[in-house]
């Protein structure tokens, strides 16, 4: 399916090209310079640095293990892996001879200094909705921070995708200018400032619809269905509108506590949202309430008893196996999640977690296989993987009880295509016999 | 099968009976723990077919103490190490040492021993002389026999009967010259690690006794919290349940098998109801809570009273720690029998004779009906929930007569019900003089009790919530030269004029006890940051700041050989810091100073340890590997308290109650290298080292980040955001 | 009931299929080298290997592993004849009190099994799980690296 998405865009993407190319691809390098007087005042670097906490720079500006800011990590796309760059103020691998002027270009149009389009991993589309103020600000704690030399790694893309100009087209397309600065979202007079302030921070800066909303074979998200989920890193990234499957609503004070740290209704991040999550530790409450407050709306007001709440059905022991999944759920998973909510950072049930009522199983079998890991000096969950437990049929033995006991939806129809493809390296069914010890 | 079983544990103690209770006044000039158990044969047993047994009352809690004491013993007696037998605390058998902890195994026991076999292989020559004719002297004591010039041998066991089973050890004993030791000072491969890396080790929780059954305990949510009423029926009728047990607020089930019993605790924890707890401060009232709690003061130390109050620059700072955590690898477990009369009891407490003290009046039982057997379990560092298991496992077996009962803790319980390292408060304040040197000193701690262990049986927590509860006895600070909370409040340093308070706070809203260092770990870390600040505010580098400071050659050795090998001074990379610390733990054990490198990460206020020199003299090394491993172990653990650790705690109590919610060093956070420089000093009295590393690490890290940062920390754990918050954006 | 092979040989064990493997080995077969540490998978002291590759044994139902090869640190040696890996740890005076050490040598032995000779980062991503309360760190390390014939003072800090 995937590949079939991707011989689309390169078709699309070829066509595009002669248009782009002649139309819009030239862009004008910007005179190298550094931050003028004034611009780096302590005030606006301060307040920079929970800008970019919210804007999860250091999440994608940063590879694992390394310094911050200093770019290389990779990040998987449909059409291929995308290398973020080094943002410190390094002169010859970083941001050092950037004006304020280059730096605003680039999160605006998505254009760096020199005048190469900027591929649409780096959220610009939603970063041009950021006030002047909010982008100086960024740019002062970007040219404070420790420079560090490490030039970029190249992009691992196919030709033609590999080919900068055609972002060009991309942009005419995709691109709706001019925005308005300071928002994107509708200024909505019966909501109150905090909601405004979480639309602005939702929409521009933490970039949320870039996972969140759907995205079309282009790569481009789908501005008619916002929020209506999306995909991350190979993660299933769950609707925050209306028709989110979450078993219980999402108020503001979940998201809050979602958002912060945890939610003892919903459970907590996994996957690209843990490092969204962790980022808040350093912004202050009210910039997460605001967040939350404006999240809750997106879901709407629906009537109450609209959503089923959790679910925690018996399952029948007639099919064998649903009866082999619930003894691997009885030995391995209710130590903690039937604890009632006693181990730290467990539900009540799982019939709280909206994973299992996910259209795909995708999410649960990542957690499954590779656990959650223990965050870094840190209080966060820990949960072990099961990738070299359980073979494949157990995953899916697994999967199907977890699936039959804590949603009212049916059972998932790719579970079987799913496992093999996130499994590949477990035992399968064939690999019993002869193993070795 | 390297199981232990009821059986072997009994056939070995039955082999020795009786030993011999301390005699006469005369028995307080002898050294170490002969104070208390002055015969030979307390110490050392040679049996009639010339093996030779040495018991000790102190205990292995992975700090290498067997293979140390079998060293020593087998140095004085000319054996071969593997050739002896040593038999650990033990009510029945062994000399009453109290607890092993304080970092006294080896000054109180080694010391014991080493007299005690010098004065058996005086009593073996002397037998054999008096068989052979020959002078004692001219005789060799080797090889488990004692030999004369011309060849002719007779065997420890032949001499066995010959020998007073109640001799004393003498007042001056002829100890081997320490220029012979050929086991002594020797790295020993460690005795008990074979065992340990191959699933042989037996400890506490690894006793299959015949007929045992498992017990768990059930909690309650919150500390304070009371039990109101429990629906019992269906969990005691559940498969392999033999009963569940219910006094007052003490909530237990017993099993046939360990899984039924751990199914059967879920199921009775979903049906008990508990009401009420006691409060605890928000994290943010905590040091304020502290603060304003009544104390009682003491001055420790009043120097220079009188003289005049010197003229130059004060300088002051204030300390503060959060509580943190012993958090064993093992949750503590105990295994109990009653028959009926005599109660015995298996378990990893540090003190068999005080838990025995405790357990006979929370039964009510004579003492000398009570029987406590130390068997290894996860390394403790102090006061952990050990003496609560062993309370629970007796409380189970007098229910339960004629079954062993095993009590395992949940890591949960052991993460909520552990008494804790206690929350602590500084406040240093100094004068420095023209000369840059200290002219005056004024210092306070205030701290709570370090101390809640038994004897005391309302020192158990089970016996506190029993339907007739024991309450637990007013806490007690501990005196000096020893200390508790003062414990290294005074500065070895050469201060003309000093006072130095220890304010006793008798109540605390967390339980507290003995975690490793007990309050030196603050001091030293308060004082060790305090000489950091006003060698920076005298202009001078802060290790010639602390020499030009002390006259003690063993204080000054130590910081010498540590700031040589580390390359003290040597410019170091960008975001990148040196820091110094230096203590004699207690002011009277091992001299331990420390030299180390951090990197700390701007952006994000994370600091790593890089690399550390440690130098230590602990005197006479036995082992060299025994006492590298403890300051290892130390340096790192203290490493993982300093960087990252406190319990963390709501108004309802503590919400550490798992490795999810109390995070500890993991292997990334281990420096690349760490070097132990040991200073050796053959003759010279064995000065404990296990606790010494503590303090000093702390203050080497505070003292690095300040020159890898900038920033000066004065709060335990120097957590991240703190570190982050000091720096600014 | 489940048949079980652990360390090469098979037998039946009285115990339903849910219960964790780490109970069984302990109590069923004898086999004490898995230690309880948390029963939550935090922690590692009850790590073993199935089919070579480190599980935890505290959350591992016993029924999934019918038909599947189990070691425990006893598959790997005894105190008197220990295995290459338990020979480096004993070299290296790695163990304190050593309720962890046995989750570790299977931790590792599972590693030098993927990767015969890990770089020092790879040694320690892969101890990451499995905690140490009595600092044994820097020995353990020495030890992982004595047996992947590295030298084992060597820190080779560079992934
Ligand atoms: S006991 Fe299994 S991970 Fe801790
Ligand atoms: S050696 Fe004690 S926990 Fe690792």
């Amino acid at each position: 399916m995937r590949r079939r998405r991707i011989a689309v865009g390169l078709a699309g993407a070829l066509l595009l090209a002669g248009a782009g190319f002649g139309l819009a691809s030239w862009r004008p390098a910007l005179a190298p310079g550094g931050p003028g007087p004034g611009e780096t005042t302590p005030e606006r670097v301060g307040r920079g640095a929970v800008l970019a906490s919210l804007g999860y720079c250091a999440s994608c500006h940063t590879a694992q293990g390394d310094r911050p800011y200093a770019g290389g990590r990779g990040l998987a796309t449909p059409f291929g892996t995308i290398y973020a760059t080094n943002i410190t103020p390094d002169p010859e691998t970083g941001l050092g001879r950037w004006t304020l002027a280059a730096f605003t270009r680039a999160m605006r149009e998505g254009v760096d200094r020199e005048g190469r389009h900027l591929y649409p991993a780096f959220p610009y589309t939603h970063y041009a909705g950021l006030t002047e103020a909010d982008i100086a600000a960024l740019y002062a704690f970007v040219m404070t921070r420790e420079p560090v030399r490490q030039a970029a790694r190249p992009n691992a893309l196919p030709f033609p995708l590999n080919w900068r100009p055609l972002l060009a087209g991309w942009k005419l397309l995709f691109v709706r200018e001019p925005r308005i600065p300071g928002t994107t979202a509708p200024a909505d007079p019966r909501r109150d400032s905090e909601w405004h302030r979480g639309a602005y921070l939702a929409e521009a800066l933490s970039h949320c619809g870039a996972c969140h909303t759907p995205r079309n074979s282009l790569g481009a998200e789908v501005k008619a269905k916002p929020y209506a989920g999306g995909e991350a890193d190979g993660w299933w990234a769950p609707p925050l509108d209306r028709s989110s499957p979450a078993p219980l609503a999402w108020s503001e004070d979940a998201l809050a506590r979602y958002l912060a740290e945890w939610d003892p209704q919903h459970g907590g991040a996994a996957g690209p949202m843990r490092p969204v999550v962790d980022a808040h530790r350093t912004v202050p409450a009210g910039e997460i309430r605001a967040l939350a407050a404006y999240t809750a709306s997106l879901y709407g007001a629906g009537p109450a008893g609209s959503r089923t709440g959790p679910v925690d059905r018996a399952v029948g022991t007639d099919d064998p196996a649903l009866a082999r999944g619930a003894t691997i759920y009885a030995g391995a998973c209710a130590t903690c999640h039937e604890s009632g909510g006693g181990v730290p950072y467990t539900t009540a049930s799982l019939g709280h977690r909206t994973t299992l009522r996910a259209p795909d199983p995708r999410n649960l079998l990542l957690v499954l296989r590779d656990g959650v890991a223990p965050r870094e000096h840190a209080a966060g969950p820990i949960m072990p993987g099961f990738g070299a437990a359980l073979t494949q049929g157990q995953m899916r033995d697994l999967a199907a009880y977890l699936r039959a006991r804590f949603s009212p939806d049916g059972p998932w129809p790719d579970l079987d295509a799913t496992i093999r493809d996130l499994m590949r390296d477990s035992p399968g069914p064939g690999a019993r016999a002869g193993a070795g010890g | 099968m390297t199981a232990l079983t009821r059986r072997t544990l009994l056939v070995g103690g039955a082999l020795l009976v009786g030993i011999g209770l301390p005699r006469g006044a005369r028995a307080d000039a002898l050294p170490g723990s002969l104070k208390e158990a002055p015969r030979i044969d307390a110490w050392i047993r040679i049996g009639e077919d010339g093996a030779v047994t040495v018991l000790t009352g102190k205990a292995e809690l992975g700090q290498g103490i067997k293979t140390a004491l079998i060293q020593v013993a087998a140095e004085e007696l000319g054996l071969e190490p593997a050739s002896l037998r040593l038999v650990t605390a033990d009510t029945e058998l062994t000399p009453d040492e109290g607890y092993t902890a304080g970092s006294h195994s080896m000054q109180d026991s080694a010391t014991a021993i080493r007299h005690a076999a010098a004065a058996a292989r005086a009593l073996l020559a002397a037998a054999a002389g008096r068989r052979l004719g020959a002078a004692p002297e001219t005789l060799t004591v080797s090889g488990g026999a004692v030999t004369a010039p011309d060849g002719r041998r007779i065997g420890f066991g032949e001499l066995a009967a010959a020998l007073e089973p109640d001799a004393a050890v003498p007042d001056a004993v002829q100890l081997r010259d320490p220029a012979d030791h050929t086991i002594v000072g020797r790295p020993l491969p460690r005795v008990d690690i074979p065992a340990k890396v191959a699933g042989g080790a037996a400890y506490v929780q690894d006793i299959r006794a015949p007929g045992m059954v498992h017990a768990r305990i059930v909690r309650p949510p919150r500390p304070g919290a009371r039990l109101v009423s429990v629906e019992t029926g269906a969990v005691a009728g559940r498969p392999g349940v033999i009963r569940v047990h219910r006094d007052g607020d003490f909530l237990a089930v017993l099993a046939e098998r360990e899984y039924a019993a751990v199914t059967a605790m879920g199921a009775l924890a979903r049906v008990a109801v508990w009401q009420g707890g006691s409060p605890v401060p928000e994290p943010d009232d905590l040091f304020p809570d502290l603060a304003g709690r009544s104390a009682q003061r003491t001055l420790i130390l009043d120097r220079g009273a009188g003289t005049p109050a010197p003229a130059g620059r004060r300088i002051a700072a204030r300390y503060r720690r959060r509580y943190q955590m012993h958090g064993s690898i093992g949750p503590s477990c105990a295994v109990a029998e009653f028959d009926g009369d005599r109660l015995t009891v298996w378990s990893h407490a540090q003190g068999m004779f005080p838990l025995r003290k405790a357990l006979a009046e929370m039964l009510g039982l004579p003492e000398a009906q009570v029987r406590c057997i130390h068997v290894e379990g996860s390394g403790c560092y102090g006061h952990n929930g050990a003496d609560d298991a062993a309370g629970d496992a007796a409380l189970l077996a007098r229910a339960l007569p004629g079954r062993p009962v095993r009590a395992q803790y949940t890591r949960e319980q052991e993460h909520l019900w552990e008494p804790y390292g206690a929350a602590m408060l500084t406040e240093a304040a100094a004068v420095l003089g023209a000369d840059g040197r200290i002219a005056d000193w004024d210092y306070a701690v205030r701290s709570p009790t370090h101390l809640t262990r038994p004897p005391g049986a309302g020192q158990l927590l089970s016996a506190r919530m029993l339907d007739k509860p024991f309450p637990a006895p007013p806490p007690k600070a501990l005196p000096q030269p020893e200390g508790g909370g003062d414990r290294n409040a005074i500065p070895l340093y050469r201060l003309p004029r000093a006072r130095v308070a220890h304010d006793f706070v008798a109540d605390m809203p967390l339980r507290v006890s003995a975690l490793r260092s007990l309050g030196a770990y603050m001091n030293v870390f308060s004082i060790e940051s305090f000489l950091d600040e006003l060698a920076e505010a005298a202009g001078t580098d802060p290790v010639a700041f602390r020499l030009a400071h002390l006259d003690d050659p063993r204080a000054r050795a130590v910081i010498e050989a540590a700031s040589g090998r580390f390359g003290w001074g040597t410019p170091l990379a960008k975001g990148s810091g040196a820091g110094f610390a230096f203590a004699r733990y207690k002011n009277l054990a091992a001299y331990c100073a420390l030299a180390v490198e951090v990197a700390v990460e701007r952006e994000s206020g994370r600091v790593r340890l890089v690399r550390a020199h440690a130098a230590v003299d602990a005197g006479e090394v036995v082992n060299p590997h025994g006492i590298r491993d403890q300051i290892e172990g130390g340096i790192i653990q203290a490493m993982s308290w300093s960087l990252f650790e406190a319990v963390a705690h709501d108004a309802e109590g503590p919400t550490s109650r798992d490795w999810s919610t109390y995070p500890i060093a993991r292997f990334p956070d281990v420096p690349d290298r760490l070097d132990v420089h040991l200073i050796d000093r053959p003759g010279s009295p064995f000065l404990g080292a296990g606790e010494v590393a503590q303090g000093p690490t702390a203050a080497a890290l505070a003292n690095a980040i300040r020159q890898a940062a900038g920033v000066r920390l004065r709060e335990l754990p120097m957590r991240p955001e703190l570190v982050k918050a000091a720096i600014g954006v | 009931m489940p048949t079980l092979t652990v360390n090469g040989r098979r037998q039946v064990v009285a115990a339903e299929p849910e219960t964790p493997l780490l109970y069984v080995l302990r109590d069923e077969l004898g086999l004490d080298g898995a230690k309880f540490g948390c029963g939550l998978g935090q922690c590692g002291a009850c790590t073993v290997e199935v089919e070579g590759r480190a599980v935890l044994s505290c959350l591992t139902p016993v029924g999934v592993l019918e038909g599947r090869a189990v070691t425990t640190v006893e598959g790997l040696g005894t105190p008197e004849h220990p295995g290459p890996l338990q020979a480096a740890f004993i070299a290296e005076n790695a163990a304190q009190c050593g309720y962890c050490i046995a989750g570790m040598v299977m931790r590792a032995h599972a590693l030098l099994r993927a990767v015969p000779h890990p770089s020092e980062a790879e040694i320690r991503e892969a101890l990451r799980f499995n905690l140490c309360r009595c600092g044994t760190h820097m020995r353990i390390l020495a030890a992982v690296r004595r047996a992947a014939g590295h030298d084992p003072a060597a820190t080779g800090a560079t992934p």
